[in-house]
């Protein structure tokens, strides 16, 4: 060998598993301190042997997982609670069950790559990912069925004729020097490997491309993407200014649309006539849309009393003498075309719907300004209700 | 005291043993019927609590044993006997089930004729829930776990005369089929006794809810008996921490899992809001309730899990021991928070009452002395089993 290397360690061979056991324990007691034991399976008892304690990685697994869990948690509650407050499903902003699923997720995921990256990093001495032990005999006999021992020459006590010694006592079969290559290189760094990975990556990119954007698109696999249709916005040369859409021929209406002819004026001089008669089916209609379009204005009861009282422009009272007074096309009138700061509602409601709600409209003025004699009525029918 | 080739002495438990059991249950059925005589309401629904918590440690034993051969565990057949000798209290549940079939009209609501009327869901549930078919299910349930209870248990102890390996693989098929049987069975007994007392509350993992329950507490009873039991030499010399530090991990995974599917079943009926799913959590929110729910959180899951996750705690077996007899009464806790709320809902306004507590006396005297007796009967370690060898030998 040649004098001007550096060595770097001695390594020992041996047969078994128990021969491994005895010599990584008697190399402990000898007190040497730099040394490792590389077997082609995990041995039983080998910590032990070695006189190692427990692993110190579980730290940095704890530490990352629980810094995972603190960053995305605050992430959350950054996020959905204090920059940009979003409802989502009626739930408070602060939604921990919600968040404690990904805050799970988000721990493993943390824990498990520090530790992975982590363990690779202190052992493989990250960048450099080469060890003096890689490519020599001793590595491919213990990768196959022998067991070896290494002792570093960095160990204080580590003396080369006192080493070789004392693996041969052990009853090492076979006992070999280990120097560091001549000039220190960065393995990872070769040309070589970057050229592969390289290689690997273009290769990935490529058939990933190729894949979702070729290959999926032969025929008969094109996903019906081409057809012999005219898409919206599309150009077409069967009309000579190549427009694909044509506009609807003048005074077209749209299905089931029927045109207002008030459309527009506040105060028309004519209004539609009430085609419907106030039924029992025809009151519930009425209701159920007045519950749900007019009542946020203007109350449950029509008298201006509702909910957003304060927060909005007020819906006035429908039980004022104006009101009552409109005729019923006033009032459909008014729900259609809209007046002061109500919209139109022409869009949302029916037609129907529109006369059952001037119907039950009526209905509220009436059972809000009841009479005497409505009084007499309501006990006659109850009346006779009773006696039928 | 004879010695076998593996090293293992057969000693006899000291008659104290015996003698705390028989107290125990002698102070608790003499409680047990005072505070039947002083509310017989009350009294129904905390017999029902302790006899579940029984139910959870025997059967849950039973399950062990199953694991073990069909997983095919070699680092837990020395302690075999321990959860066999628990599962030998599987035929007491027929005597222990009888209190409770006399007092089915206090505890379910489904047994209430007029109350059934009153809603659509009840009556359609009604062909389920009834009381003819309901105690049909409840004893086919136990006669079940006997069968199985008494041929595999019965297999393992020919097996220390006859040494036949053959007795393992019957077991190992006979166990095969015991785990989808007990996974159908814990299921319905879950929904049977805990989910029907709310009749129209409904959870479809809450089986595994129970099981996650009635696993860990089995598997603490194993650790804290086969822990006593080593620590005053009645178990074989050989078995070591790494075989405490296993068990500390399956307990740990327990843990977590019972974390895992109280959350599920919490957030997914937090998420859907539906009126007829949330009040069940929400009656364990109200009132007093609620620090009960919050104490179950932490001390179910958090403290066990943090004081689970290190190597040092699975294996300092002292530490280990008061974990697994914390787990125990956590165990009962969980049971007491899933039963004693729907009580209240009846009328009854809630305080604890020293008839919450006696009745567990019963069930623990129960074991004791089962398990003395087992212990004097048979080997505390299968000396027949063709793993024993290697499981005394296991290695991390």
């Amino acid at each position: 060998m040649a004098s001007g290397k550096k060595l770097h360690s001695i390594t020992a061979l041996f047969k078994s598993p128990d021969e491994i056991i005895n010599a990584a324990k008697k190399t402990t007691s000898a007190g040497y301190k730099k040394f490792d034991v590389n077997t082609p399976y995990p041995v039983h008892g080998m910590d032990g042997a070695m006189g190692l304690g427990q692993s110190k990685i579980g730290f940095v697994t704890l530490f990352f997982g629980l810094t995972g869990a603190a960053f995305i948690f605050l992430f959350m509650w950054w996020s959905f609670a204090a920059s940009y407050n979003i409802v989502v499903g009626g739930k408070p902003f602060l939604a921990a069950p919600a968040f404690i699923p990904i805050t799970f997720e988000t721990t493993v995921l943390f824990a498990a790559i520090s530790t992975v990256v982590g363990m690779i990093a202190v052992y493989f001495k990250l960048p450099d990912n080469s060890h003096p032990l890689h490519d020599t005999e001793y590595m491919k006999a213990v990768s196959g069925d022998k067991f070896g021992l290494v002792i570093e020459a960095e160990d204080s006590q580590f003396d080369k004729v006192k080493v070789s010694e004392f693996l041969n006592g052990l009853g090492a079969y076979k006992i070999e020097e280990v120097y560091y290559p001549e000039k220190e290189e960065f393995r990872m760094f070769s040309p070589k490997f970057l050229l592969f990975l390289g290689i690997v990556v273009i290769a990935t990119c490529g058939t990933t491309y190729v894949t979702l954007n070729k290959a999926m698109y032969v025929t008969p696999f094109d996903w019906m993407d081409y057809q012999d249709k005219l898409v919206a916005q599309e150009k077409s040369n069967i009309w000579a200014n190549d427009e694909g859409m044509r506009p609807p021929v003048e005074g077209t209406v749209a299905r089931s649309d029927m045109p207002y002819p008030y459309m527009g004026q506040t105060t028309p001089t004519n209004v539609l006539v009430n085609p419907t008669f106030p039924n029992k089916e025809i009151l519930a209609l009425g209701k159920k849309k007045f519950l749900t379009f007019c009542s946020p204005c203007h109350g449950n009861l029509g008298d201006g009393n509702s909910r957003l009282n304060g927060q909005f422009p007020n819906g006035p009272t429908l039980h004022s003498d104006k009101i009552i007074n409109y005729s019923d096309g006033m009032i459909y009138h008014i729900m259609t075309n809209g007046q002061n700061a109500m919209p139109s509602y022409a869009r949302q409601v029916t037609r129907k719907e529109r006369w059952a709600i001037v119907d039950y409209i009526r209905v509220l003025q009436r059972a809000q300004n009841a009479k005497e004699s409505d009084l007499q009525a309501v006990n006659k029918e109850s009346v006779s209700n009773v006696q039928n | 005291m004879s010695k076998i080739e593996s090293g293992f002495v057969k000693k006899n438990l000291p008659d104290k043993i015996t003698k705390i059991g028989g107290v125990l249950l002698a102070a608790g059925l003499l409680l047990g019927i005072a505070g039947f005589l002083a509310d017989s309401y009350r009294a129904s629904f905390a017999y029902l609590v302790s006899f579940l918590f029984f139910l959870s440690i025997v059967v849950g034993s039973l399950f062990l044993v199953a694991l073990e051969y069909a997983a095919g565990a070699d680092w837990s057949t020395p302690f075999r006997r321990v959860s066999e000798f628990f599962a030998a209290a599987i035929p007491l549940l027929l005597l222990f089930v009888i209190p409770l079939f006399f007092n089915t009209t206090d505890l379910f609501k489904w047994t209430n004729e007029a109350y059934i009327k009153s809603s659509e869901m009840l009556q359609a549930k009604s062909a389920y829930l009834n009381t003819p078919f309901f105690m049909v299910r409840v004893g086919g349930i136990i006669l079940l776990w006997i069968l199985f209870y008494w041929v595999i248990t019965s297999n393992s102890r020919k097996q220390d005369i006859s040494k036949d390996q053959k007795l393992t693989k019957k077991n190992i098929t006979l166990s095969v089929i015991f785990i989808p049987l007990f996974a159908i069975t814990i299921t319905l007994v879950a929904v049977d006794w805990v989910m029907s007392l709310e009749s129209k509350w409904f959870s479809t993992i809450f089986g595994v809810y129970l099981f996650s329950g009635v696993t860990l507490a089995s598997l603490a009873a194993l650790t804290f008996t086969s822990i006593k039991l080593k620590e005053n030499g009645y178990l074989h010399s050989a078995i070591k921490e790494d075989h405490y530090y296993s068990m500390g991990t399956l307990l740990f995974a327990f843990t977590a899992f019972w974390g895992y599917i109280a959350f599920s079943q919490y957030m997914l009926i937090w998420y859907g809001n539906l009126p007829e799913e949330t009040f069940w959590f929400m009656q364990r929110w109200e009132g007093g309730w609620k620090y009960v729910s919050i104490l179950l959180i932490v001390t179910h899951f958090i403290v066990p899990f943090f004081a689970l996750l290190s190597y040092e705690a699975k294996t300092n077996i002292k530490r280990l021991k008061f974990i697994s007899i914390w787990i125990l009464s956590i165990h009962f806790l969980d049971l007491y928070w899933l039963i004693m709320p729907s009580m209240s809902k009846n009328g009854h306004a809630y305080s604890f009452s020293w008839i919450d507590f006696v009745y567990p006396l019963i069930f623990v005297g129960v074991l004791i002395i089962v398990f003395a007796k087992m212990a004097q009967k048979f080997n505390l370690i299968p000396i027949g089993d063709p793993k024993l060898e290697r499981g005394l030998n296991f290695h991390l």
